[in-house]
């Protein structure tokens, strides 16, 4: 593409300057006209695109990130006998969850990963939409509820890295970060063994507590982790006694006789009701809540501080309960 | 607007419309219809957008009952019936007009207006009946869709109502005078377009929502 | 608990906790604003302005001076657009690590949905409308817009959606979902308050505006042109201003429908866009950005008519390719519908589809790229002068080639996979928005206002606002370019990793320079109107003009031309200069004009106060306000008596007076 913005910004400048009033060059005022130029000024850029968009379609295709790798880095081929291992990734509000369905752990903002080993990260969201973003692993897909979305990637190099989300989704998207570590894969069994031996377990009750709008949530780790939680957050029947999406779906398809529609305070998360038809008692004030409620202006207080957290926190009872980090 | 003689091989063209008699007016009757129909395109953008919608939500039942277990086809094809034959009274006003009979165009506006209040009628009567039965908006986001594409639909109608209510009033105080002629032809190009909306609205989801 | 339900009956939702008398900034602010008003106010007052104001300006169908109040919105609303972005730069510059920022999360929020939603439905769009309105009229050589009354109704209704913003800032808060309201944080769930409400109803009074006046634009130049001027004899600027707003038509309606189905998910609890029942957020993305991507065109396309014609100018010359630059304008229109996917790449749409979009995207580039060639061989063997306008010409081309570059890139989806909501982005469309449409802007406003005032603009300070916005965009938005490529996304309000501060501090400090040519422009309308006797240009064609517009005095008569002007060639009046034809001076008739009404500002004051007691839950107001909406509107219909004859001896002096400056002058 330099190729054509370059010459183009060299001849702005150079006519700009020699075409000016007083300047050196010739003024023709016929000369507004020109099919052969016509041609090039159209036919330049069309060889442009149709080179670049001949380069989009194939590394759209290549690159796209629910297919699986091809390759593990320029060097290594990949190894078709090794399964890719699978993580489950559910955007919180504002952290992120990750479960390791083969492993039988989970973790809150902190993914460990084997380096040279293809990944497949399976991906959803309980309210807002989000992006899985870590930019060492190069490319990011949206977390959205109700949906499951899907991520190839490899890590080549140990080390430690940063992964947030990269699509705003309220008031604690800023601190809404992972640390992604990279390590060889004997460190990432030993990880696994550890965090196996945590107590922590996430059972749907913890789940629930967790799914709590929260900020700046510290590291946690589960050692044993329910079955088929993922699925149930996917489907968005996680709080007992919900239908799930897939269920409905196949009823929806069958429509047989009247049933009773679905709601009821058993609906997970069912949208509030319409402003229009609350009582005047019923009406919140519209209160500005630009005040922070801690006395204490924001600024200048450590990034882990309990106080920061001023507009939604994990209440102290649960946080105590060790359902949930420090 | 008149057109000069523009021949460039003339010695001495004119630059200016000398002998104009003042009359290059804003309003002029060409422009308002044609102004109107843009207006009508930008409405049928609302329709289209609201028929993606219902395109996209038409299956999301959520649990609750799909189109096969709440429409009444009979009852909408009267309803298709009072809003056709509207155009059609709408089209004998319209003669009338042209033919400068006031008393005939004041009927026939009013035999329209009866048929597109018995249409209103009907609709109401159909929502009333389905909320009953707990199929409300807020049921589903199929019944969402549904509820605000045939509403929006039937609002269009009760503005056309109102309108044509204001027109009788004018057409009687005025007769048929330039101005009333011209929102005369502007509130038909109007109802008609609601009657190729409607047209839309009965196959797409009274039809195909039955088959479905 | 009674007088509670009385309270809420009828007052909703506001409270006294609803104004934020706990918020330094915005009590500071409020207080400036108060303190300002109440002086303009008071000013009015003393010199007996009000009747003069309402008979004069507010209640005119003059399309001349409704686009100068287009202007003035416009400018204003910059200004409050401008302190956002200054109070979000700042924020940025020093929110690292332990540094949490002056701002919390609560506030950032809302400074940045602010920032976006009024620099393009209260600034960008304002600016162009109001271009449009002022010049393409007279380019087409006819006295009025096709719906004099209209056009008089569209601007108060998007004056009445930039006061409701307005009021957010001091009544209640503003939306915190992003410029476009984005669901799910704009749902009634995760967003109880009054933000996303003001957000809608403010952009849905002012979109119907928007589309209204489109719809006027757009008869005029179809009905009213000047005899003899075929379409492809019609100036750059109004071919450009035709697609725009062809293009404003096809897709404020979708704004419009996707706005309306969010409101009934807040107000009636429907399902459109909610997580659950069957609703689909995803919809609402796509929705917006069917409006979103083209939005960016309607601004650009008659910016790029604007260039066209400055560049020709002062040139001396005519435009080079003139068919080929309208095929691209046309190009650009209907292309630009055909992208809005490469918005939401990660959403996970599939690889054809995305390749789709993707390429779609770039084939743009490729009219736009002729455009770019069009003007630069216009520059080629042209005897330029460096006047203000050709300086912002040479400015925006050299910028807005890279903006245009970064767009390419991003058009590639796999690009956009590591980019997607990057600093990167928003580097690259405020390359493109400022580096193209402010500066465009600009230019038009120092080229066009001679004609509006009958005098030049001051050039001094003219000069350092130019440099002011060309050093302060760089030195702006290099950095964020910089950052975003490391990775760095958008929207956020703190960071941990130290390294990127000396990054944020210079742009901060580019905002400030921005900051500069802001107020330097400021000074130079004073500064202007101050020595206007110096500045004043009595011919009416002050830069050796080429289209019709300068055939007329400067400011023009209200009725534009006294006889209607008849077009033999591309660029009008120069052509009648060539030609030496000879301006008639007398014979003069009656001329035949709309009458002023009060109506557009009665008709969008009940809109806005409907609009503000639908945000605040005061039930009975909305519907008094909605039904005194409705029996105005019938009321209006009832009044033939709409327009009256200016006499022909009127006609006769204001000419005979242009004959005399001419003839001074000469």
């Amino acid at each position: 593409m330099l190729l054509i913005i370059v010459p183009v910004m060299i001849l702005i400048v150079v006519f700009a300057w020699r075409y000016r009033k007083g300047g050196d060059g010739t003024y023709d005022k016929q000369f507004h006209h020109s099919t052969s130029l016509e041609l090039v000024i159209w036919s330049a850029p069309l060889l442009i695109i149709i080179a670049l968009g001949a380069l989009t379609w194939s590394s759209t295709h290549l690159l796209d990130p629910f297919r699986p790798l091809d390759r593990i880095s320029a060097e290594k081929p990949i190894d078709r006998n090794v399964a890719p291992l699978r993580v489950q990734v559910v955007a919180l509000d504002w952290k992120w969850l990750f479960i390791y369905p083969e492993q039988g752990v989970a973790t809150v903002n902190e993914l460990v990963l084997p380096v040279d080993r293809q990944v497949r990260f399976d991906i959803t969201s309980t309210n807002m939409m989000n992006t899985f973003y870590a930019p060492t692993l190069a490319g990011m897909i949206y977390a959205m509820p109700g949906m499951q979305s899907t991520l190839h990637a490899v890590l080549n190099k140990p080390g430690e890295y940063e992964g947030f989300s990269a699509n705003y989704s309220g008031a604690g998207f800023s601190d809404m970060r992972f640390k992604l570590h990279g390590v060889d894969q004997a460190s990432f069994d030993r990880w696994i063994g550890e965090t196996k031996a945590s107590t922590k377990t996430l059972q749907t009750p913890q789940y629930l507590a967790l799914e709590k709008p929260s900020e700046k949530v510290p590291v946690a780790r589960y050692g044993s982790v329910e079955a088929g939680i993922f699925s149930r957050i996917v489907n968005r029947c996680i709080t007992p006694g919900t239908t799930c999406m897939s269920a409905t779906m196949k009823h929806d398809g069958k429509q047989h006789g009247l049933v009773p529609p679905r709601g009821g305070e058993h609906q997970h998360g069912a949208p509030p009701e319409g402003a229009v038809f609350k009582e005047p008692h019923e009406i919140a004030p519209g209160t500005n809540v630009t005040k922070p409620r801690d006395p204490k202006p924001p600024g200048n207080q450590a990034p882990a501080s309990p106080k920061n957290r001023d507009i939604s926190s994990i209440s102290p009872a649960l946080a105590r309960d060790g359902s949930i980090g420090a | 607007m008149a057109t000069p003689s523009t021949d460039k091989a003339e010695t001495s063209p004119t630059f200016y419309l000398v002998e104009e008699s003042g009359h290059h007016h804003a309003a002029s009757g060409g422009s308002t219809l044609l102004g109107f129909w843009i207006y009508l395109m930008s409405d049928a953008l609302i329709f289209a957008t609201l028929f993606a919608t219902y395109g996209v939500l038409s299956t999301s039942y959520a649990g609750g009952p799909g189109p096969g277990e709440l429409f009444e086809l009979p009852l909408v094809a009267l309803n298709t019936a009072f809003l056709l034959f509207s155009s059609i009274t709408y089209g004998m006003a319209m003669i009338d007009m042209e033919a400068g009979n006031q008393r005939a165009t004041q009927i026939w506006l009013a035999i329209t207006g009866l048929l597109g209040a018995a249409f209103i009628g009907v609709e109401l009567y159909e929502f009333t009946s389905l909320i009953h039965e707990g199929a409300t908006p807020q049921t589903s986001a199929f019944l969402s869709a549904f509820f605000t594409l045939v509403g929006t639909h039937g609002l269009h109608v009760t503005f056309g109502l109102i309108w044509l209510v204001v027109m009788l009033v004018q057409v009687g105080q005025r007769g048929l005078n330039a101005d009333n002629r011209r929102r005369l032809v502007c509130l038909g190009m109007f109802w008609h377009l609601l009657d190729v909306v409607w047209i839309g609205v009965f196959t797409f989801v009274y039809l195909l929502g039955v088959l479905r | 608990m009674f007088d509670q339900t009385l309270a809420k009956t009828i007052f909703g939702r506001l409270s006294w906790e609803s104004f934020p008398i706990h918020e330094p900034i915005l009590l500071v602010t409020f207080a400036v604003v108060v303190l300002l008003g109440l002086g303009i106010l008071a000013a009015v007052t003393k010199y007996k302005l009000w009747g003069y104001l309402w008979t004069e300006w507010f209640t005119t169908v003059d399309h001349k001076k409704i686009g100068i109040m287009y202007m003035i919105l416009g400018i204003i609303m910059l200004l409050r657009g401008f302190a956002d972005a200054v109070m979000m730069r700042l924020q940025q510059a020093i929110a690292f690590g332990a540094n949490e920022g002056y701002l919390n999360a609560h506030h950032y929020d809302q400074i940045f949905t602010a920032h976006g939603t009024i620099m393009i439905f209260f600034v960008a769009i304002p600016l162009v409308v109001g271009l449009i309105n002022y010049v393409m009229p007279l380019q087409i050589g006819a006295r009025d817009v096709a719906f004099p009354f209209l056009n008089n109704f569209s601007f108060w209704l998007t004056a009445a959606g930039a006061i409701l913003v307005m009021i957010s800032l001091f009544v209640g808060e503003f939306s915190r979902a992003g410029w476009l309201n984005y669901v799910p944080v704009a749902n009634l769930q995760n967003s109880p308050d009054t933000g996303p409400d003001y957000y809608l109803w403010a952009l849905q009074i002012a979109g119907v505006g928007t589309t209204l006046s489109a719809i006027n634009m757009v008869a005029t130049i179809l009905k009213m042109r000047a005899p003899g001027m075929t379409m492809m004899k019609m100036p750059v600027f109004v071919w450009t201003a035709l697609c725009s707003n062809v293009l404003a038509i096809a897709i404020f309606p979708v704004l419009t429908g996707a706005f309306a189905l969010l409101m009934l998910d807040r107000y009636l609890g429907m399902n459109f866009f909610t997580n659950d029942l069957g609703g689909n957020p995803m919809m609402y993305w796509n929705l917006v950005w069917i409006w979103g991507h083209p939005e960016v065109y309607v601004l650009v396309l008659p910016v790029f008519g604007i260039y066209s014609e400055i560049t020709s100018t002062f040139s001396g010359k005519r435009l080079f390719g003139y068919s080929s630059m309208v095929y691209a304008t046309v190009v650009i229109t209907i292309l630009s519908y055909l992208v809005w996917l490469h918005h939401f790449f990660t959403m996970g749409s599939g690889a054809s589809v995305n390749s789709f979009f993707g390429i779609a995207t770039m084939v743009i580039s490729i009219p736009t790229g002729a455009k770019i060639f069009n003007w630069l061989f216009t520059m080629y063997r042209g005897n330029i002068r460096y006047e203000l306008p050709m300086m912002w010409v040479v400015a925006f081309m050299l910028t807005f080639v890279v903006g245009g570059m970064t767009g390419v890139l991003l058009a590639v989806p796999p690009a956009d996979f590591v980019l997607h909501n990057s600093l990167f982005l928003v580097a690259h469309f405020h390359n493109v928005i400022i580096g193209g449409v402010v500066f465009g802007l600009f230019a038009g406003m120092t080229y066009w206002f001679p004609k509006a005032f009958g005098f030049k603009l001051d050039p001094f300070w003219g000069k350092v606002s130019f440099w002011g916005w060309v050093v302060g965009y760089w030195l702006a938005w290099t950095p964020i370019y910089v950052v975003g490529l490391m990775g760095t996304t958008r929207r956020v309000r703190h960071f941990d990793d130290p390294s990127l501060q000396p990054w944020f501090v210079l742009a901060a400090i580019g905002a400030l320079i921005i900051g500069v040519g802001i107020v330097a422009f400021v000074i130079q309308i004073a500064v202007s109107i101050k020595n206007r006797d110096k500045l004043r240009d009595t011919t009416g064609d002050p830069w050796d003009g080429r289209t019709l517009e300068w055939a007329t005095s400067s400011p023009p008569p209200n009725y534009n031309f006294a006889f209607t002007p008849v077009v033999h060639d591309l660029d009008a009046w120069y052509d009648m200069k060539d030609r030496a034809a000879q301006r008639p001076t007398a014979g003069f008739q009656p001329i035949h004009m709309p009458r002023n009404t009060g109506m557009g500002v009665i008709l969008s004051g009940l809109a806005m106060v409907m609009g503000f007691a639908m945000v605040w839950y005061i039930w009975w107001l909305a519907i008094v306000s909605f039904v005194a909406l409705v029996a105005f509107s019938i009321a209006h219909t009832f009044n033939y008596d709409r327009d009256y004859y200016i006499a022909a001896d009127v006609v006769t002096d204001t000419e005979d007076q242009r004959s005399r400056l001419l003839a001074e002058k000469a």
